[in-house]
């Protein structure tokens, strides 16, 4: 066994809140030995960023402050350091890469400035030899024509390549520790799987130490040699990644793992599990709609005929009463216009859309009020999609005064009634969306959707805000609903193992087009569009034992793109 | 219960919001002159020793003293006395001045903002052409047509900024028009008045609210100036703009009748800015998550 690189006794973090003091993080201890991965994973407010950002001497100063411990690297103490020489080590000897890839890179320099800089700054090489090594780097780190990218700025780059030139900035140095925070959680999951790749191959390659800091349990089963779970500021389990996913100790850590979607486990089940004793049958379609086509930003009236971006292009679907249509894909695929397009919140520029045989399209301003009535919708970030300035009760009643469901003491009771439906009490109607949590938020968001009695809610990524134990908790409570009151959803996610749990049915969108729909066994036990092959490839599991073959290679240029046909019974595929 | 009750203002955190303006020091600061100026306003007749428009109250042109702290004018006026009463005149000027420009402003900004097309295109080039004058040159037009006088004075002041005010509000429409709640409540149904009035007005106000009490040191300067041009204030009120313009040919002679009168509104014009300032470190959410 090697010898630690970095040992971290004791950290104890805290931040001024007020006149009273939170601790961040609560004497957490750990060990990095050379050439490892270390995971440290946690839910939302554990300490997990904190701490790392407290080895770099990252931390804001006027609130934060390092209460005890000691991070010892190579015989120092990271925690006492004076600035300066902090300095020297950071980006140097440790460096460091973020979740936001366009947010990390300045956006008014040059990609090749940016990267050089650090190498100039420190010293070690001459302006010349830190051109050449930058341009060696982003070969290395898989950018092609890496002399062109270093003229570029950022915003020429797609996501995955400026977190590729995080990588590379990260690198260059040949640092002993890289601490990788989310690094690939703002990604598409194609995208992710490449990178984590990527960072896997470095490590060997320069044999530096990983500290990977993620959320995401599907993430460090292919990543981890070793994980270290925390809670509240706490480290609540620690040991070799294979022990804790097979055999965990901790009881957080069980509950941890069992509320992560699995890809493949509702595999054998040909509807979502039954959460109600009598659920209410899939019955009669709903909503129609097909041919949808929408170009955005095709040549305003002043402006130039620029030609325009295709968000949706000839999609056609189909929804039944308590049935769930999920629609997967990546960002910018589309899914969350056809979302929007079928509420009429985005004008369709071609197609049709009947909603229980009412034309959407031909309604009268009043008349789409009246239908929105029965079409309501939930949003990917829950504080956001609540007025600050409403209280709980009063965002609650909204919908129902709009459609005059109910006045006065009625609609007290009713937003009563709401409240403890979605599992949240009562005594909390006079609340503002920002004393909830996020999981409650979404809640409030629910509650808020149902009281019109809608028959389908169009939910946009209505989990991906929230951690995987509130995520389990919300979905829990989305299939109850509909499995009582025969509600309908338009499932919008790009997570491909919550899809597998809550819908019936299965479309994968690419670039403004359905390639592949059918129903959830179908497309996800037997994909045939490659798309679809390569997005589930893609999808993290976890699971540290399952060894990932090499990725499919994508042409997506070559890559079939409809019409659509019916290769089995409800299974169509782009040809 | 009702649950329809928008938060007032500047809710949904008033009680705190309160509590931590007390907190800025800049506030306090702001707070106190801001609040000392309405009282001396309120409480002129009991604060003031003589009347501000009675002749010879002492001998003319009289230094700072016992009896007159601020010394005499020419007329024998008490200058101490005057500018009491002047706080009158100076808070009028303030609230009626962005009253009007506030109203008209948000109003334009946000039937701009919220209606988008057509309506936004002819609002915000109108409010473009306005802006391209400055301020001065719209409040001395509207003078020529109005004629002078301070309310008329007030008035023009009003006229001339509410393109300022105008701005301001579309910007913040367009931004809260882009936040997930605004859809949420369009995919709810709400109609326009409830989305104007209910979700987009709380959220633009309290910006508003911070450049309005800015503007009040902006108006009252801009009435300062028109007194001091002969525009606004007409002899004998005891406008301060109009008594440090009626100073003029006696500065060497009796400099208290500039001094006075001079500091008397950068003090109120440094208050309503420190004011403006604290109630914008509170309103402002990235402040207050620190």
């Amino acid at each position: 066994m090697t010898a630690p690189v970095l040992r971290v006794e004791d950290l104890t973090v805290s931040f001024s809140a007020g006149a009273g003091r939170a601790v961040a993080v609560d004497g957490l201890s750990y060990e990095l030995r050379q050439g490892e991965t270390l995971a440290i994973v946690g839910e939302s407010g554990s300490g997990k960023s904190v701490s790392s950002l407290a080895l770099l001497g990252l931390l804001p100063r006027r609130s934060a402050r390092v209460e005890r411990g000691r991070a010892e690297f190579s015989g120092r103490d990271l925690l006492t350091l004076p600035e300066r020489e902090q300095r020297a080590l950071r980006g140097n000897q440790i460096a460091m890469i973020f979740q936001e890839p366009m947010t990390s890179l300045t956006p008014v320099l040059r990609i090749g400035l940016q990267l050089t800089e650090a190498l100039v700054a420190h010293g070690k090489l001459s302006g010349r030899q830190a051109y050449e090594r930058a341009v060696e780097m982003l070969a290395l780190v898989g950018l092609d024509q890496p002399r062109v990218r270093m003229g570029q700025f950022p915003h020429q780059l797609s996501g995955g390549m400026r977190q590729r030139v995080m990588i590379a900035m990260a690198m260059i140095n040949e640092p002993a520790i890289l601490i990788a925070d989310e690094p690939t959680t703002a990604l598409d999951v194609t995208v992710q799987s490449q990178i984590l790749d990527l960072m896997r191959d470095l490590k060997t390659r320069f044999g530096t130490a990983i500290i990977l800091i993620t959320h995401d349990m599907g993430v460090v089963a292919e990543m981890a040699d070793r994980v270290v779970v925390m809670r509240s500021g706490r480290k609540v389990e620690e040991g070799a990644a294979r022990t804790v996913f097979q055999a965990p100790e901790a009881d957080y850590t069980k509950r941890l793992l069992a509320a992560v979607p699995r890809l493949g486990a509702f595999q054998a089940e040909p509807a979502p599990r039954q959460v109600v004793e009598s659920a209410a049958p899939v019955g009669e379609p709903l909503l129609r709609a097909s041919h949808m086509t929408k170009v955005f930003g095709a040549g305003g009236l002043w402006f130039g005929r620029g030609r325009g971006t295709k968000a949706m292009d000839d999609v056609s679907l189909e929804l039944k009463s308590a049935e769930t249509l999920a629609l997967v894909g990546e960002s910018g695929s589309g899914k969350s216009t056809t979302g929007r397009a079928i509420l009429r919140m985005v004008d369709v520029d071609e197609g049709t859309i009947h909603m229980a045989g009412t034309d959407v399209r031909a309604l009268s301003a009043a008349g789409l009020r009246r239908l929105r009535r029965d079409m309501q919708m939930i949003f990917q970030d829950p504080f956001a999609a609540l007025n600050p300035r409403m209280s709980a009760g009063a965002l609650v009643a909204e919908p129902m005064r709009i459609h005059q469901v109910a006045e006065g003491s009625h609609l007290s009771d009713k937003v009563g009634e709401l409240f403890r439906r979605v599992g949240l009490e009562t005594d909390h109607i006079r609340r503002f969306p920002h004393e909830f949590s996020g999981g409650q938020r979404q809640r409030l968001c629910i509650a808020r959707a149902l009281g019109v009695e809608p028959q389908i809610i169009v939910a946009d990524e209505p989990t991906s805000a929230l951690d995987v134990s509130v995520q389990a908790q919300v979905l829990e409570l989305m299939l109850e609903l509909q499995q009582t009151y025969g509600l309908a959803y338009l499932f919008i996610s790009h997570d491909v193992a919550v899809v597998e749990e809550m819908s019936h049915r299965v479309a994968v969108m690419h670039r403004g087009r359905i390639v592949e729909m059918g129903a959830r066994q179908a497309v996800i036990g037997a994909p045939q569009h490659p798309y679809t092959k390569a997005l589930l490839a893609a999808v993290p599991t976890p699971d540290p034992t399952r060894v990932r073959g090499a990725l499919p290679v994508l042409d997506v240029e070559g890559m079939a793109r409809g019409p659509l046909e019916e290769v089995a019974p409800g299974h169509f595929v782009a040809q | 219960m009702a649950f329809d009750g928008t938060a007032p203002l500047p809710a949904p955190r008033s009680a705190s919001a309160m509590v931590a303006l007390l907190k800025s020091p800049t506030g306090v600061i702001g707070l106190i002159i801001v609040v000392t100026l309405v009282l001396v306003a309120l409480l002129a007749p009991l604060i003031a020793p003589f009347d501000p428009l009675r002749m010879a109250a002492g001998p003319r042109l009289q230094p700072p003293s016992m009896a007159h702290w601020f010394g005499t004018d020419d007329f024998g006026r008490d200058v101490f006395s005057r500018i009491v009463y002047g706080a009158r005149l100076t808070l009028q000027i303030g609230t009626i001045a962005v009253g009007i420009s506030l109203t008209a402003g948000l109003l334009l900004g946000l039937v701009a903002g919220y209606g988008g097309g057509w309506i936004e295109r002819i609002l915000m080039r109108l409010v473009d052409v306005l802006f391209s004058f400055t301020e001065i040159v719209i409040a001395l037009a509207c003078l020529a047509i109005f004629g002078i006088g301070l309310t008329n004075a007030m008035i023009a002041i009003g006229i001339a900024s509410i393109p300022f005010y105008a701005r301001v509000t579309h910007s913040v429409v367009l931004v809260e028009k882009g936040k997930p709640y605004f859809e949420s409540a369009v995919s709810a149904g709400a109609g326009h008045v409830r989305l104007l009035f209910r979700h987009l007005l709380p959220n633009v106000l309290p910006t508003l609210i911070v450049v309005g009490t800015l503007g009040v040191s902006t108006a009252v300067l801009a009435a300062a100036g028109l007194s001091f041009l002969g525009l606004g204030a007409q002899p004998p009120q005891p406008e301060w703009g109009f008594m440090l313009s009626s100073s003029r040919d006696l500065i060497s002679r009796a400099p208290w009748m500039m001094i006075f009168p001079g500091l008397a509104i950068v003090v109120t014009v440094l208050g309503f800015n420190l004011l403006g300032d604290g109630v914008r470190e509170v309103l402002d959410p990235r402040q207050r998550a620190r």
